[in-house]
């Protein structure tokens, strides 16, 4: 049953991963790569379980984490054109009293 | 008998859950818009993870193991809705339209 789970978590990755590719704006390419992670999480664990061996949660737990901190950074980037930090308005905000 | 039944739910579980994860994919092709695969995210997220994540659970019984998957669950409750809800926001700033249904006949009736 976990081959069959695994099996159907790949060709599902396979699908996102078309819509990497083809994606005509970004944020579906951003999008699809949200789910990608999402599906690498699962298949990690599916794949602990299938070998007996589940230490391979505690990499799928770090990657839930990595995934989503990933996703939030590059759609920051995307939206402001930079990582926030130069921003004119935060600096004026900044040296407002 | 008992183990019987919980290997038959889990493995219920998992076979829902790699059904949502089909119809996700297939979704996120075959949806015309951005906030239309949007959509079709959301169902791999919630229904395919939490379904095979809780089939993985009653697998691993009262172990270690299940409260690592509980944690798993819970971090993807709490941030895959904050990722959508931030991806569709960047996405309307910057200046991606929903494709609604008059403009649907419109964009016919141009193309």
């Amino acid at each position: 049953m976990f081959i069959a789970a695994a099996a159907a978590i790949l060709v599902a990755m396979a699908l996102a991963m078309i819509r990497v590719l083809l994606g005509p704006t970004v944020y579906d390419r951003i999008l699809a790569v949200n789910v990608l992670g999402t599906k690498t999480v699962l298949i990690i664990s599916v794949f602990g379980f299938l070998t007996e061996r589940p230490d391979f949660l505690d990499i799928a737990l770090v990657y839930a984490l990595i995934n989503f901190i990933g996703t939030i950074a590059i759609l920051k980037f995307f939206e402001y054109g930079e990582a926030g930090f130069s921003n004119p308005e935060v600096t004026r905000d900044e040296e407002r009293p | 008998m008992i183990e019987l039944i919980w290997n038959a739910l889990s493995w219920t579980l998992l076979l829902t859950g790699g059904f949502c994860l089909l119809v996700g994919g297939i979704g996120l092709l075959r949806l015309p818009d951005f906030f239309t695969r949007v959509h079709a995210a959301g169902v791999t997220d919630t229904m395919g993870a939490g379904a095979i994540l809780v089939g993985l659970m009653l697998q691993a019984g009262l172990t270690q193991a299940s409260i690592k998957l509980v944690l798993i669950i819970l971090f993807m409750l709490f941030t895959s809705p904050t990722a959508s809800h931030a991806l569709a926001q960047a996405a309307l700033h910057g200046g991606l339209k929903p494709r609604l249904g008059e403009q649907r006949e419109d964009s016919r009736s141009n193309t």
